[in-house]
C-alpha cells in the first residue's frame, strides 16, 4: 500500500468498478429489424452501456449493462426485450 | 513595519489579505461576522483578488472551500458556535480529504441556552475532525497565526486544514495595537500556492474522495494520523521562522510564562491566558512560585512539549472553558493522559470556568492556584472544580 495517494482518488477507466454486468438478472436484447435508430435507448442508458455504432444502430455492452430495463421501457417501437439471464 | 490598532476579527481579515487568499466562502454569525465583512470590503476595493462566494449556510461555506481547495486554490472561511456545528459534516470531510483550508473559529458557547458569548466548546467539539487547532492569546497573535496557518496547512508533510481559534468578543472585538508585517515579508514566508499533483484538473478527470473499501480505508486514516504527528514539528518550525522574520513567536505548540523555577502552573488555551499571567505576577509577589502553560495547539495535542514544559512542576491547574458532560472536561482529561508517562508524577487538578462568557478575573486564577496547592497539601484527588457558580444549584439533580 506504499503507493496510496494522500487522499482517495479514482482515475476514470473502463470498468473501474469491475464487471457490473454480472449484477444483471434480465438482459436487453435488440431486434434490429424493428429498430428505427432514434437513439433514445442510447441517451437514456444510465450506465453508457448502449453503444452507438457509426450508422446509429446500437449494441449492448453486456460487460457493464446492469439490466435495469430503462432502454426497453423507453424504446418507442418495442425493439428491445428484456430476457431472463438464466433461462 | 506598520503599526495599527485593530480588532481580533480585523486581524484575521488582514492576515487573510496578506496571505493572498483566492477563495472566501462564508455565512454570517456572531461574533465572526466582521471578519468576512472586512474581507468583502477588501475584495470590493480590489485590495484582495479573491472570489468571494456568498453561500446559504455554513455547510455550503465549507463545501465551497473544499471545492476551491481541491482545485488548488488557497481557501478561507470563518464561523462560530452553531455555524460550526452545522458545518460539521464538511469539517470532517476537509480533514479527511487533506485539504489545506484555513478557518477562523471565533469561539462562542453552544445553545441551549442561547448564548453569543465566549467559551471553547464549539471548536473543541471538532477536535477529532482532522483539523489542526491553534489558539491565540492576543490580537497580534491572531494576525500572525492566521498567516502561519496557511504555511502549516500547505506544508507537504502536513496537508491538513487549520482552525485559528480566537475567543469571541474577548479577542474578536477587542482592539489592540499590532505590528503589521510587510506584504513582501509575508510573500517570502508564504510562497504562491503551487498545485499539488492530485488537485482536480479538468484535463485529467478524476473522482475525488471516492469510496475506500476495508482494504484501503484504514491506510488513509493512518495518513491523517501521520500528518498530524508531522504537524507538531512543522508548527514549531514555522513559528521559529516567523520569529526570524518578524521578531515574534509564540513558543510553537506550548507557550510558557515564568515556568523556569515554577512549582505550580495554570494550564489553559486562549485569551484568558493574559489574566492567568497577571495572577501569576500577583502570586509571585506573594512568594508563590507560579507560572502559566498556555497550549497554543489542541490538535495536534502537544503531549511531548507539554511533558517538557511541566517537568519541574509539582502541580498543575488545568482550567477548561468547555464541558464534556460525563468526562467532565476536555483539557483536564487530555493533559492527564499525556502526563501518565511523565518521568515525575505531577498533581493535576481540573477547573471549569468561564462558560458562556462568564467573566474570569486574575483574582479567580489566584484562587484556582490556591485551591490546587490546597489539594496537594490535603492529598485530595485532582477532581474537577467549578469556578464561580452562582445561587443555589442544589435543585440540579
Amino acid at each position: 500500500m506504499s503507493s496510496l495517494p494522500v487522499t482517495a482518488i479514482a482515475i476514470p477507466r473502463r470498468g473501474a468498478a469491475g464487471r457490473t454486468g454480472l449484477w444483471r438478472v434480465e438482459k436487453p436484447v435488440v431486434d434490429h429489424s424493428k429498430c428505427i435508430k432514434c437513439l433514445l435507448c442510447w441517451m437514456y442508458c444510465p450506465e453508457g452501456a448502449v453503444v452507438r455504432r457509426e450508422d446509429d444502430s446500437v449494441e449492448i455492452d453486456y460487460d457493464y449493462c446492469k439490466g435495469c430495463g430503462i432502454c426497453a421501457n423507453e424504446c418507442p417501437v418495442k425493439a428491445i426485450t428484456m430476457v431472463a439471464e438464466h433461462e | 513595519m506598520n503599526r495599527l490598532v485593530i480588532s481580533g476579527n480585523e486581524a484575521v481579515a488582514l492576515g487573510v489579505k496578506l496571505s493572498r487568499v483566492q477563495v472566501v466562502a462564508a455565512y454570517p454569525i456572531t461574533p465572526q461576522t466582521t471578519i468576512v465583512e472586512k474581507i468583502a470590503e477588501y475584495v470590493e476595493r480590489g485590495e484582495l483578488k479573491a472570489e468571494f462566494i456568498r453561500v446559504e449556510s455554513e455547510h455550503s461555506a465549507m463545501a465551497a472551500c473544499i471545492g476551491a481547495a481541491a482545485g488548488g486554490a488557497r481557501a478561507f472561511t470563518a464561523t462560530s458556535s452553531q455555524g460550526l456545528l452545522y458545518m460539521s459534516e464538511m469539517v470532517f470531510w476537509a480533514g479527511g480529504a487533506r485539504l489545506p483550508i484555513v478557518m477562523a473559529v471565533v469561539t462562542r458557547a453552544l445553545a441551549p441556552p442561547w448564548s453569543i458569548w465566549c467559551d471553547h466548546n464549539d471548536a473543541l467539539s471538532q477536535r477529532d475532525s482532522g483539523w489542526i487547532q491553534l489558539w491565540a492569546e492576543s490580537v497580534q497573535e491572531v494576525l500572525d497565526t492566521t498567516i502561519q496557518a496557511f504555511r502549516i496547512a500547505e506544508d507537504e508533510e502536513v496537508m491538513l486544514p487549520v482552525m485559528v481559534c480566537l475567543d469571541g468578543f474577548i479577542l474578536s472585538h477587542a482592539y489592540e495595537p499590532v505590528e503589521v508585517p510587510r506584504q513582501s515579508v509575508v510573500d517570502s514566508f508564504l510562497p504562491e500556492k503551487r498545485p499539488a499533483p492530485y488537485w482536480l484538473n479538468p484535463s485529467k478527470p478524476a473522482a475525488y474522495c471516492t469510496i475506500a473499501a476495508p482494504d484501503t480505508y484504514m491506510e488513509f486514516r493512518y495518513g491523517v494520523y501521520k500528518a498530524m504527528r508531522n504537524a507538531e514539528r512543522v508548527v514549531r518550525e514555522v513559528d521559529e521562522e516567523w520569529r526570524r522574520l518578524t521578531g515574534r513567536s509564540y513558543g510553537g505548540l506550548v507557550d510558557c510564562y515564568r515556568c523556569d523555577d515554577a512549582e505550580v502552573a495554570i494550564l489553559l488555551i486562549g485569551a484568558w491566558a493574559g489574566d492567568a499571567k497577571e495572577a501569576v505576577d500577583i502570586l509571585r509577589r506573594k512568594g508563590v512560585k507560579a507560572g502559566v502553560v498556555r497550549l497554543r495547539a489542541t490538535r495536534p495535542f502537544p503531549a511531548e512539549d507539554l511533558r517538557a514544559a511541566v517537568e519541574g512542576l509539582d502541580a498543575l491547574a488545568v482550567v477548561d472553558r468547555s464541558l464534556s458532560p460525563g468526562l467532565p472536561s476536555i483539557l483536564w482529561s487530555e493533559v492527564r493522559a499525556s502526563l501518565y508517562d511523565a518521568a515525575k508524577s505531577i498533581y493535576v487538578k481540573g477547573f471549569i470556568a468561564g462558560l458562556g462568557g462568564r467573566d474570569v478575573t486574575p483574582g479567580d486564577f489566584v484562587e484556582i492556584v490556591r485551591s490546587t496547592l490546597e489539594g496537594v497539601r490535603r492529598g485530595e484527588p485532582g477532581d474537577v472544580e467549578w469556578i464561580g457558580l452562582r445561587g443555589d444549584v442544589s435543585g440540579h439533580h
